[in-house]
């Protein structure tokens, strides 16, 4: 295959896409003369229209998404993203509103807003939301500084934040940037918070407890209600990361397990298209108690039923983004919910777990499984078998993509050496999946009698391996005109 | 393998005890499970840590991952050198890929540490 050349590559000078008329008045020269422009763009492309064209195309086309294939990323929920929503989102009313209009020419958007926090609060259970963060790490780091935010004003800040070590990656960071330090909780044999070791870590100092259920083995903490009594018992906080909430839509709540709070992913549970196809969203759920220190603005009601934007929140955490979050992620999310239903959001929990559950069936003999815990919406292998006839994860992983598979999510949880987490989600039938098992199956027999084909994997894709180590070690983060070549190391 | 004057912990640290300091990196069967490490991030000459706090992150291809600081005590140097060639933890885990040296606070913490014997013991038991 023909490497794609940078679009700086393809540069010959004079080149352009279109070519202005003829001036036919006088030229006026140094219009710009007290405009600062930029002097530093030597080099810029100059690309003809149908050279720019190709060159994005043909990129566009090396992409992996999920509505090429399959695309089983653990603890990532990458569903099809049903093509109504865009449609809908779409709508001159919803797309071209513009966030200066007054509130009373958008009555109807804010509407779409409030109708969407009261419908998250119903399928969590808990009694407000923001829809302000525009991403699941920032709905974490909102939630832990409202908790920092309540702590604070009764005087008692504390320090540290406990979090499992099968939570997701990015709640230590989360807990850390507000200023905690983050304290592990061991697993148990079967993969859950080992409670034990909760009650020894649990004190006075401790602003909360951050756990993701069902956590990112794909099991679910059944004593989550006890861990939330050991947690309050000293006045700490819950957090719960939802961002597996996939597995639990429609059959329990997270406020009815006694969690304080709770972000969400619209861009995973709720359909909305992810990473490069997003923005995302990651709205922040909360028990009463800390309502009043949720960002501003707050769309409350008028007695005349009316909305608006509610600047004056004196114990508000102030703004987390600009304007009134990702609205459009928002418009896709409500549709999603709406069309499904209630019956429908429960179906999809259900599907989504019989679906992982079947994979799991299928696979067990063939790749290690550590924890034998039931499982909900994924599972967690390992390569322990493929090891033996020196086979990794990473070998696995780019193997499928052979098959037209996007790799699975990779040695994480830490606690499963050689991971390999498969969520299925509900949007895959059971043809895709006995594909993906045959698939599995055959990379496992590959590992027998053939390693090398998998040591050289991908043999298909547009590129092959890359040098991942030196792209860490050596970043290069934007091109540079080559007589001016900066020094490739970390600056 | 693993050098026989050296200590070790569960975290799979390894101390070398020189007089009242200690020079601390992680061993090689860490570096191993880490894979191809990209950035080790240090404390500061003059930080003070408790036993298993930690005391900085590995960064590896695969993983982000905390040291534990095997002892307490202060640093006294880091391995500058691990910022511009992080490979030398993989490359020489137990030699010139050092992360920092402690001033010991408590000699009697080293005699809860694993012996070379212990270790590998240790190693073997430890599945998957």
């Amino acid at each position: 295959m023909i490497r794609e050349p940078l679009i700086f590559e393809i540069s010959d000078e004079g080149k352009r896409a279109y070519a202005l008329p003829k001036l036919d008045i006088p030229e006026k020269k140094d219009v710009l003369q007290d405009v600062r422009t930029r002097k530093d763009i030597e080099g810029f492309p100059q690309v003809s229209e149908i050279e720019i064209v190709r060159h994005f195309t043909r990129l566009s086309q090396t992409n992996f998404c999920i509505d090429i294939g399959f695309y089983p990323l653990g603890s990532c929920t990458m569903k099809y993203n049903p093509k109504i929503n865009e449609k809908i989102a779409s709508f001159p009313g919803f797309s071209h509103s513009h966030p200066f209009s007054p509130e009373e020419l958008v009555q109807g958007n804010l509407e779409i807003l409030k109708t969407t926090e009261e419908l998250l609060s119903e399928i969590t259970g808990m009694d407000a939301f923001t829809l302000q963060p525009s991403a699941g790490a920032q709905g974490e780091l909102v939630g832990m500084m409202l908790i920092r935010a309540y702590l604070e004003e009764k005087g008692d800040p504390r320090k540290i934040v406990l979090i499992p070590d099968s939570a997701h990656g990015t709640n230590p960071s989360s807990a850390h940037l507000s200023g905690y330090r983050v304290q592990e909780i061991k697993s148990n044999e079967q993969g859950t918070v080992d409670v034990e070791d909760l009650v020894r870590a649990m004190n006075d100092d401790v602003a909360a407890l951050m756990i993701t259920n069902p956590n990112t083995l794909g099991i679910f903490e059944s004593d989550i209600k006890k861990i939330c009594a050991i947690v309050h018992e000293k006045s700490g906080f819950v957090y719960m990361d939802g961002a597996n909430m996939n597995a639990l839509l429609g059959e329990c709540r997270p406020g009815d397990m006694d969690v304080d709070v709770i972000h969400l992913n619209l861009h995973k549970t709720f359909s909305t298209p992810h990473g490069g196809g997003g923005p995302g969203s990651g709205p922040v759920g909360v028990k009463k108690v800390l309502d009043p220190y949720l960002p501003i603005p707050v769309i409350e009601r008028r007695k005349d039923s009316s909305l608006y934007f509610n600047l004056d929140r004196p114990k508000s955490i102030g703004r987390v983004q600009s304007f009134y979050g990702n609205f459009l992620v928002v418009v896709k999310a409500l549709a999603y919910i709406l069309s499904l239903g209630p019956n429908g959001l429960k179906e999809v929990a259900e599907i989504a777990v019989l679906n992982a559950n079947y994979l799991r069936k299928s696979l067990e003999g063939e790749y290690h499984l550590k924890y034998k815990t039931p499982t909900l919406h994924e599972c967690v292998f390992s390569d322990k078998f493929q090891k033996e006839h020196g086979v990794q994860n990473i070998d696995i992983a780019k193997r499928l993509i052979d098959f037209g598979v996007h790799p699975p999510t990779m040695s994480f949880p830490l606690i499963v050496h050689g991971a390999l987490m498969i969520e299925p989600t509900e949007t895959e039938s059971k043809k895709d999946l006995d594909l993906f098992i045959e698939a599995m199956k055959r990379i496992s027999k590959e590992a027998q009698e053939n390693p090398e084909v998998l040591k050289e994997a991908p043999h298909t894709s547009y590129m092959r391996r890359l040098d991942e180590t030196k792209a860490a070690r050596e970043s290069v983060l934007r091109w540079r005109p080559e007589e001016k070549e900066a020094p490739q190391n970390k600056e | 393998m693993y050098p026989e004057e050296y200590h070790y912990t569960k975290d799979h640290e390894w101390i070398k005890v020189e007089n009242d300091e200690v020079v601390v990196g992680i061993t090689d069967f860490a570096q191993k499970q880490l894979g191809d490490v990209v950035y080790v991030e240090l404390p500061q000459v003059g930080a003070v840590f408790e036993f298993h706090q930690s005391l900085g992150v590995i960064e590896s291809v695969k993983a982000v991952s905390d040291i534990y600081s095997p002892l307490s005590g202060e640093v006294i140097a880091i391995n500058e050198e691990l910022d511009g060639s992080p490979e030398m933890v993989n490359e020489d885990p137990h030699g010139k890929g050092w992360i920092i040296r402690l001033k010991l606070r408590d000699e009697t913490e080293i005699e809860k540490l694993m012996s070379v014997s212990d270790y590998e013991r240790f190693l073997e038991g430890l599945e998957d």
